[in-house]
């Protein structure tokens, strides 16, 4: 299977916005101010930064609204001190006026629209692929709610503009004044066939799918997305057996990247182990799974990667790559 | 994606019939760009998808979607189909995003692959639409099916050659939520309708077993707005007969028992279909073109190389495949009509005529 390689848009920085303390909403236009591609709520593009010390790649999700031609996608970043190389660089380099390339954009997040009602449950800077999906699923005249969590008010991103356009379907909650999210509360009265989806720390996507599931939710009605961060680690060694070569992998870089970097192009496309587009197939090595997508057997049985951001325990590895 | 440099002008043929007294034939020219779909001497399933971005100038894989001469005949004979059975196009009500999203992919693809033909003009959501070879020309509203004749999917789907089927996704899976279908290889738009990805698929044999399926599903889900795919897909049929459906199944499923190594040339074709999938951006849906082309043996043996190679690949065919694909009652006779064209020589990779 010959698989092609990310479509790249050249864009220009056209707004930087400081939002909270801690998150910054950036705009991107075209050069030419020719349209982008339309896009559906809870798409991702993934953002390239170079000129540092090394090339990111990071996903982010469109947090615009998806309408026709859009002359401008948004994103929002937050920044601190778990931060990965990407978000500091956007923070600290990425000024109105630069020049950067972004993807297509993609959708590993979409709405279930058949479902009569949706339950959007955002936590902190989870927020950003609902503020798309709640314009979608208006126009489509379908029923929601939104819950949004956060930690104070300095904190509360887009907390007015929310209130202001769908203030009377939407809950706030403050953690920092003990207000949290109650996942059981808030699913058990749904009446039957909604969905609910949720986005934000791990900790608040675990509880609500462990309460959907305690009150017998089918599992395929509950959505989450979460990128992982590639995280740093001891380096490592992977042999591409077909490709007969050897890579280094560094301790702040990913198998991906270091495959790249030494001119190999292999499959990807999420870059933050959700699609699973990048899987190899491990023929030797002991792997340190951080995606979403294998499920839980099949990381335990060690004989495939997410590249994008596992990395390993042993010194090497073998891949059928 | 095509261009105005790499898309010949095709020239179109007047009106030729898919039934009763058959008509159609292949000029010269259509034979010579045939998609032929074999490139070794044996033939597998494999999870064959390549980018569609084009190919050679004049070749059906340079544009979006493909014109040729036999573009007015394909569209009546569409027609005809539709009159008689108005359900081979049906869509699900969810899907009026992806209905749009398929209008405006097909006029902008056709407008620009073939200027001469198709012309778009937008002004805002004012949008005049004028198809030459039909002599069609339609101002409508987008986003508004009220402005049109049919619905957005039918009403554009009805002016292009090949079939077409609208696919959801959501739970991590395809659900086949739409189609026009009126030139199928024997599958049902009625009996497949809201089915998923494995389901519609259920019936193709070994390709489950080989985990082709569960590797192109994850490929499709990821697939990108802009970034189409292709592949081939291949049968026969007996007479170049479009509509191959379970629901006129009593009109040509005796067909196949009138071969005969007399009229083999004549009656059996080859049937490929260009099959490319396209996301669509504001509904995330999956659009799956299927376009068909026919060409008798007879015709096809004008290529001495794909005499030659399509000799080898249907006598080395396993028998399941040859069931499941419809014609192992007359295999004998095609191999049989075939072998006097192959003499065993080496042949070039790939399915080009030479």
């Amino acid at each position: 299977m010959i698989l092609s390689q990310q479509a790249k848009i050249p864009v220009r920085v056209t707004g930087v916005e400081r939002v909270t303390p801690s998150i910054k909403t950036f705009t991107f236009e075209r050069e030419d101010s020719a349209p982008l591609p339309s896009f559906s709520g809870g798409s991702h593009i993934v953002v390239e930064m170079r000129g540092g010390e090394r090339t990111y790649r990071n996903p982010y999700s469109l947090m615009s609204p998806p309408e026709d031609y859009p002359s401008a996608y948004q994103i929002s970043v937050r920044c601190d001190d778990q931060g990965r190389g990407g978000a500091q660089y956007m923070h600290e380099r990425v000024r109105e006026g630069d020049e950067m390339t972004i993807s297509g954009p993609a959708n590993l997040f979409p709405l279930t629209v058949t479902a009569p009602r949706h339950v959007l449950i955002a936590g902190g800077i989870g927020i950003t692929p609902f503020l798309a999906q709640l314009h979608e699923l208006r126009q489509r005249g379908l029923a929601y709610e939104l819950h949004y969590q956060y930690r104070d008010a300095e904190g509360a991103a887009f907390r007015d503009r929310l209130a202001a356009r769908f203030g009377d379907q939407t809950r706030f909650y403050e953690s920092g004044r003990d207000q949290y999210v109650d996942p059981t509360a808030i699913l058990a009265d749904q009446p039957l066939g909604t969905h609910a989806y949720v986005c934000g720390p791990a900790g608040l996507t675990q509880a609500v799918h462990e309460a959907a599931a305690e009150l017998g939710w089918p599992a395929r009605n509950v959505h989450s997305e979460e990128f992982a961060a590639p995280p740093p680690g001891k380096p490592f060694k992977v042999v591409l057996e077909r490709s007969q070569r050897e890579v280094e992998v560094p301790a702040n870089a990913s198998a991906l990247e270091a495959i790249e970097e030494a001119g190999i192009q292999p499959s990807c496309s999420c870059r933050g182990g959700s699609c699973g587009q990048c899987e190899q197939t491990v023929l030797e090595g002991d792997i340190d799974h951080n995606d979403h997508f294998l499920s839980d057997e099949a990381k335990a049985r060690n004989s495939s990667m997410m590249i994008c951001v596992s990395r390993a325990r042993s010194d090497r590895v073998v891949l059928d790559l | 994606m095509g261009n105005e440099a790499s898309v010949a002008v095709p020239e179109v043929k007047p009106v030729e019939t898919f039934r009763d007294d058959f008509t159609f034939a292949n000029s010269p020219k259509a034979i010579r760009r045939f998609p032929f779909p074999f490139t070794e001497d044996s033939y597998m399933y494999s999870v064959n998808i390549e980018p569609h971005n084009g190919g050679p100038a004049g070749s059906p894989y340079a544009p979006a979607f493909d014109i040729d001469e036999h573009y007015l005949s394909e569209v009546e004979e569409r027609r005809k189909v539709l009159a008689e059975d108005p359900s081979r196009c049906t869509v699900l009500e969810h899907m009026m995003p992806a209905q749009w999203d398929t209008l405006e992919l097909l006029m902008e693809s056709l407008s620009t692959d073939y200027p001469d033909y198709f012309v778009l003009t937008r002004d805002g959501d004012q949008w005049t639409w004028e198809n030459r070879l039909l002599g069609i020309k339609d101002t409508f509203t987008f986003g508004d099916p009220d402005t049109l004749p049919y619905e957005p999917f039918e009403y554009i789907t009805r002016q292009v050659q090949g079939d077409f089927t609208l696919h959801d996704q959501r739970d991590n899976m395809l659900y086949m939520d739409g189609g026009m279908l009126t030139c199928q290889a024997d599958w049902s738009l009625q009996f497949d309708l809201g089915m998923n990805f494995y389901e519609w698929h259920g019936p193709v044999p070994r390709a489950h077993e080989m985990g082709v399926f569960e590797r192109a599903l994850k490929y499709l889900l990821n697939l990108r707005v802009g970034e189409p795919v292709r592949r081939l897909n291949w049968t026969m049929t007996v007479h170049p007969r479009m509509d191959t459906s379970p629901e006129n199944y009593h009109k040509w499923g005796i067909d196949r028992a009138t071969v005969t190594p007399e009229n083999v040339g004549d009656y059996a074709h080859l049937r490929v279909e260009l099959q490319s999938l396209y996301r669509l951006p504001r509904s995330n849906a999956v659009l799956f073109s299927i376009r068909c082309y026919l060409i008798s043996l007879n015709e096809l043996v004008t290529i001495p190389k794909w005499a030659k190679r399509m000799h080898r690949v249907i006598k080395t065919l396993p028998e399941d495949l040859a069931d499941y694909k419809g014609f192992i009652g007359y295999r004998p006779m095609v191999v049989d009509y075939l072998a006097p064209f192959d003499d065993g020589a080496e042949l070039t990779p790939g399915a080009a005529p030479e």
